[in-house]
């Protein structure tokens, strides 16, 4: 074992997972404050320490900006009580949200966050098969869910848990399959060498705009994001699978959703948006300084921020579709459509050969 | 430093780590048919669930990632759910009080029985100085290209039997047909 390996690992573990939790508390902040500019309101205003008025000019700008609102959030969360309701299968109930976080956790392990700081590459575990993983941890994620519907052990978590069940399930293989047109086209499974391959040739979204789409929406039905949070609908099923949960326990759903948008979001910018590279400014080669590594880090961070951004706002603007509407969608439009991209990128492929 | 590398050869974790996996997998699967505290459907299904990704773990260590991958998505992702979703669909208070009956446990025994007896016979044809042929270790275009190639003709036949599956599914749920 080679413990330089190990040391970098950690450390490397540490951070995304950091970052990735900071990032999931002021997505909530920017869920809110979006939400609030579309709906023509203000948004969190007001929440401030009793030291940010001392601030001069600073402290009222972050205070007006609800900078401190997730800090406000988290302790809310936290000292709450934590209450087991009576009914409930307890082993699943505990388990439930665990299991909804672990994998939204894990997905971003693969994805390559930068490109080379200090001799050290900008990923956490660089596999061959490093798409096949996030597919294999994602599909686990829908255990979290219908383990909480099934817990809560009363009609809606447990009708919310049944549909995101088949819903999840439905539009997997939708997103399975819009990916492959760009395996077919790179030749290659590994998140770093797609990301090579695009510094040289241009991003992929110019030669899959249609896989991008097919895999744009099946991310916002994996995510349970509107328009497609039938298992959280909560004109029709109270509040759908975390119904029965309150307190930290509830928030862990919370942080699991976020964490799967933003791995989701890293996905899109890795996949079809160049990862951390920009085609000018020689930005597309691997850093051989410092400062250039963390230019490079800090591109895929606003990439992924814009797509953080996309998230919301389509939440805000689209009425949720109705559960037909979702699987017929899901299967005679999408399935369908990724099968034909699959072909025609292969025949495309084939007679260039 | 180098205490910990003395202490555990590199060669020697590997095996570490297949005990490891194989112990979780049979654990995992006893546990699925006969756990002592739960005849919970839903529990033994999520412990297959635990079952097949420690099989994955397996397949790791044979530096089949591409297999374990779509170990994980096919059986514990896709299958395991829908497993789930039809038992969680079903009356399973009936299925928790239903006793054990004997013709059952020697049907299974038998079963079980005669499918250990195959794979101990196939341990004692193998060599086990045989090194395995290391071209599909963990290349997904080798794998690919043996599947399409080679092996061609039992994949295929494999695909149209799940087909006919399909189709009698299909057919079996559809009430008045057109």
């Amino acid at each position: 074992m080679d413990w330089n390996f190990i040391i970098f690992s950690a450390v490397k573990i540490a951070v995304v997972i950091g970052v990735v939790q900071g990032m999931v508390a002021y997505a909530v902040l920017a869920e809110r404050k979006i939400s609030a500019w579309i709906q023509d309101r203000v948004g969190p205003n007001r929440t401030a320490p009793p030291f940010a008025k001392h601030i001069p000019v600073l402290g009222r700008l972050l205070t007006r900006l609800g900078m401190f609102q997730p800090l406000a959030d988290g302790l809310k969360f936290m000292f709450k009580e934590d209450f087991t309701p009576a009914g409930v299968r307890k082993i699943y109930f505990f388990l439930a949200p665990a299991i909804a976080v672990i994998p939204a956790m894990l997905t971003v392990a693969v994805i390559p966050f930068g490109s080379v700081l200090g001799g050290q590459k900008m990923v956490i575990a660089d596999l061959n098969v490093g798409i096949l993983y996030t597919f294999g941890i994602v599909s686990l994620g829908v255990y979290g869910i219908v383990l909480a519907g099934y817990a809560a052990n009363s009609k809606f978590p447990f009708l919310g848990g049944i549909r995101s069940s088949a819903q999840m399930i439905s539009y997997e293989i939708s997103m399975g399959l819009s990916v492959i047109p760009v395996l077919l086209i790179v030749g290659n499974l590994n998140l770093g060498q797609i990301i090579g391959w695009q510094a040289q040739h241009g991003w992929l979204i110019l030669y899959a705009p249609l896989a991008f789409v097919i895999f744009l929406v099946a991310s916002f039905a994996e995510t349970n994001r509107l328009p497609f949070d039938l298992p959280e609908a909560e004109t029709e099923l109270v509040g759908g699978y975390h119904t029965e949960y309150g307190s930290m326990k509830f928030a862990l759903f919370f942080l699991g959703e976020y964490s799967n948008m933003i791995a989701s979001s890293g996905m899109m910018v890795t996949l079809f948006f160049g990862g951390w590279t920009l085609p000018f400014w020689g930005l597309d080669h691997p850093a051989a300084t410092l400062v250039s590594g963390i230019i490079h880090i800090l591109i895929f961070l606003v990439k992924m921020a814009a797509f953080i951004v996309l998230f919301i706002w389509v939440r805000w603007m689209f009425p949720r579709f109705r559960y037909d509407q979702l699987m017929d969608l899901g299967w005679r439009r999408f399935l369908p459509l990724a099968l034909v991209n699959i072909l025609i990128t292969a025949i495309i492929l084939w007679m260039r050969a | 430093m180098d205490s910990l590398q003395n202490l555990i050869p590199e060669t020697m974790l590997p095996d570490m780590m297949f005990y490891v996996f194989a112990g979780l997998t049979l654990g995992f699967g006893i546990l699925v048919v006969a756990n002592p505290f739960s005849r919970n459907p839903v529990t033994s299904a999520m412990f297959l669930v635990l079952a097949v990704i420690s099989m994955a773990g397996l397949f790791v260590l044979l530096h089949a990632f591409f297999l374990a991958a779509v170990q994980v998505i096919v059986y514990a992702g896709a299958v395991m759910v829908l497993f789930l979703f039809v038992i969680m669909l079903l009356d399973i208070k009936d299925e928790q009080k239903r006793k054990i009956k004997k013709g059952f446990l020697l049907a299974g025994l038998l079963s079980v029985g005669t499918i250990a007896g195959l794979f101990i016979k196939g341990l004692h044809a193998t060599r086990l100085d045989a090194h395995p042929s290391p071209t599909t270790e963990g290349d997904t275009a080798l794998l690919g290209k043996l599947l399409f190639g080679q092996y061609v003709l039992p994949f295929e036949v494999v695909s149209v039997l799940l087909l006919v599956a399909m189709v009698g599914v299909i057919l079996l749920s559809k009430k008045d047909l057109k």
